[in-house]
């Protein structure tokens, strides 16, 4: 393809992402897993490295300077994270662990004390186990029942009978983008129709806050979840966004400081949102570099990394098509504007795991295996597929280094 | 970084291509075992069929997934066949050991790090084959639970078919 068809510089943006310039055995490192979790720039680590060289102090404690200025910062990350989002305050937004043990919070918080006995849930066969254990463990739990929307043989939500299945529903977890179709879902029409029927929306937004403009408003969503280490932040932190009134009639999650107003040896009360939901010392460092990562996908602007990966994801679905014909199989939407950037697939009867390990050899690192989604993988009749996913960093040249592994692949293993 | 042809080797891709005892024995008498690798989604469904003594008179193995799995139980079925369950529960146990790499240095067994990628020196006493093939998957440690999934599940069949015998 032609220089020019992608609108980020790619070959500056490489420069900024230090793990880009290893050398793996004579190749260079060509990464294409970043659905599991991105790669982080210059800028996030040396956030994170200046704050424990000159500000480390816990938060919300300390009268003394620095442990006002780590207070300072991390609260800053969580105005950042609220503007980034589209949130009305800061109040709404809940620093966790990750996307995971947000959806958690809610499952457990508000699935176990607001969600009426009787009330249903109601998900998608193309969850992530994330957006999916958590709800199969409060039916164990409440007898809870669970529905789900279908998907088509394109990977698209099938939503013609939506309202006939939201009879009854009291909350809906779906994701706003499959990590394994890259399908992206209507979000606002489903919260639309689940508000019209009385329930409360949350979305898994693990895969679709690092990749395009997030609006909660224009969503139209009650909760929405994701994590910062796929989004160019580092690990060990996510975000639970939460409309105020609901997480102000949520009972406290995690139990310990931070969380409380007051303790008694006869029973305690609960610190205002959102630290009620915070217990404990807080991913601080973390909060920080998540604040630099949303400075730096927030230059590179949004709207540009999402034109990006739909004309690399294009070329990609183009350029492997072309290539290799019927022996690939790729799920989800065929048109690259209905996806992210991530594209699984099969290809021959090559299994994943030596597809990927072939593909290592020459220093290009793909997702082989059921990514978290094996009812999914039942449902498109597969045990595995292997999954390629784009980011900034991402070119054509990424793309070509995949093909030209596909053949060498098929080289050892043609049956 | 180790080379692919560390880890596929002709005689793993022969397995792969042409398993060996492929197929299903009926049960009973067969025991049915299914292994199951919950990180990659390889399935192994193993038919053995275990006399009064532990002989393993006949074993087929099903199911589906990687090269290394797929080519590991073929060649077990192939090693198995015939063996009584002492000569069998020595193989697992120097197959297991050959694909160890962790467990070596708390059995204060020697350095559990050595230079060679972690290969462990066979155990003289049991004469690996062809399955000495399969020594270089140690140098791919995220494969070894490809390599051991069908040896775990022929250990179980003979719980099991100890667990009956006592029983009847």
């Amino acid at each position: 393809m032609e220089g020019g068809v992608l609108t980020l510089d790619v070959g500056s943006v490489k420069k900024d992402f230090p793990i880009l310039e290893r050398d793996m055995g004579g190749h260079r490192l060509v990464f294409l897993d970043s659905a599991a979790s991105s790669q982080k720039p210059q800028a996030v680590l040396d956030a994170m490295d200046h704050y424990y060289a000159t500000t480390h102090a816990n938060v919300h404690r300390g009268v003394y300077t620095i442990a006002e200025e780590a207070t300072q910062a991390y609260e800053a990350a969580r105005t950042k994270v609220a503007r980034f989002i589209g949130a009305p305050s800061t109040r709404g937004v809940v620093f966790t662990k990750n996307a995971t043990e947000a959806v958690n919070l809610v499952a457990h918080s508000y699935g176990r004390s607001i969600l009426a006995p009787g009330q249903a849930v109601l998900l998608s066969e193309m969850e992530h186990h994330a957006n999916l254990v958590p709800w199969l463990m409060l039916r164990e739990e409440r007898g809870t029942e669970l529905r789900f929307l279908k998907i088509d043989d394109n990977g698209q939500l099938v939503l013609d009978d939506l309202d006939r299945q939201l009879d009854g529903v009291g909350l809906v977890a779906v994701t706003a983008m499959s990590n394994v179709l890259g399908t992206l879902n209507p979000v606002a029409e489903i919260a639309a129709a689940a508000h019209a029927a009385g329930a409360v929306v949350l979305v898994d937004a693990a895969q679709s806050v690092p990749h395009a403009v997030t609006d909660v408003a224009a969503m139209g969503c009650d909760f929405l979840a994701f994590s910062s280490h796929k989004m160019c932040g580092p690990t060990g932190i996510g975000v639970l966004w939460g409309r105020e009134s609901l997480l102000e009639a949520m009972p406290a999650f995690l139990g310990g400081g931070e969380m409380i107003r007051d303790v008694r040896l006869d029973g305690w009360t609960p610190n205002e949102i959102p630290w009620k939901f915070e217990a404990g010392t807080p991913p601080i460092a973390e909060a920080i570099g998540l604040s630099a990562a949303i400075d730096y996908l927030s230059d590179l602007g949004m709207e540009a990394v999402r034109e990006h990966e739909v004309a690399l994801t294009t070329y990609a679905l183009a350029t492997l098509t072309e290539r290799h014909g019927a022996d690939l199989r790729i799920f989800g939407p065929p048109d690259a504007h209905d996806r992210g950037g991530v594209v699984s697939f099969t290809y021959r009867d090559v299994h994943p795991h030596d597809l990927s390990q072939v593909l290592d050899s020459a220093g290009v690192c793909i997702r082989a295996g059921h990514h978290c989604a094996r009812p999914l993988m039942r449902r498109l009749g597969v045990t595995a597929t292997s999954r390629a996913s784009f980011y900034v960093y991402n070119d054509e040249a990424d793309v070509d280094a995949l093909s030209g592994g596909l053949v060498a692949a098929a080289g050892i293993f043609a049956l | 970084m180790a080379g692919l042809e560390d880890l596929y080797r002709e005689i793993i891709l022969d397995h792969y291509r042409s398993p060996r005892n492929r197929g299903e024995l009926p049960t009973p008498p067969a025991h049915r075992v299914e292994g199951f690798n919950p990180l990659c989604g390889d399935e192994v469904v193993l038919y053995v069929d275990i006399d009064d003594t532990g002989r393993v008179t006949d074993i087929k193995v099903d199911g589906q997934g990687c090269s290394i799995s797929q080519s590991s139980a073929s060649m077990m079925t192939a090693a198995v066949k015939g063996r009584t369950e002492a000569e069998t529960r020595d193989l697992i146990r120097a197959f297991k050991a050959m694909m160890s790499i962790h467990e070596r240095g708390l059995d204060g067994g020697g350095d559990a790090f050595d230079g060679d990628g972690g290969a462990v020196a066979p155990d003289p006493a049991v004469d690996m084959g062809e399955l000495e093939a399969l020594r270089g998957v140690v140098k791919f440690p995220v494969r070894i639970k490809c390599a051991t999934l069908s040896w775990n599940t022929l250990a179980q069949a003979f719980d099991e078919a100890r667990l009956e015998r006592a029983a009847d």
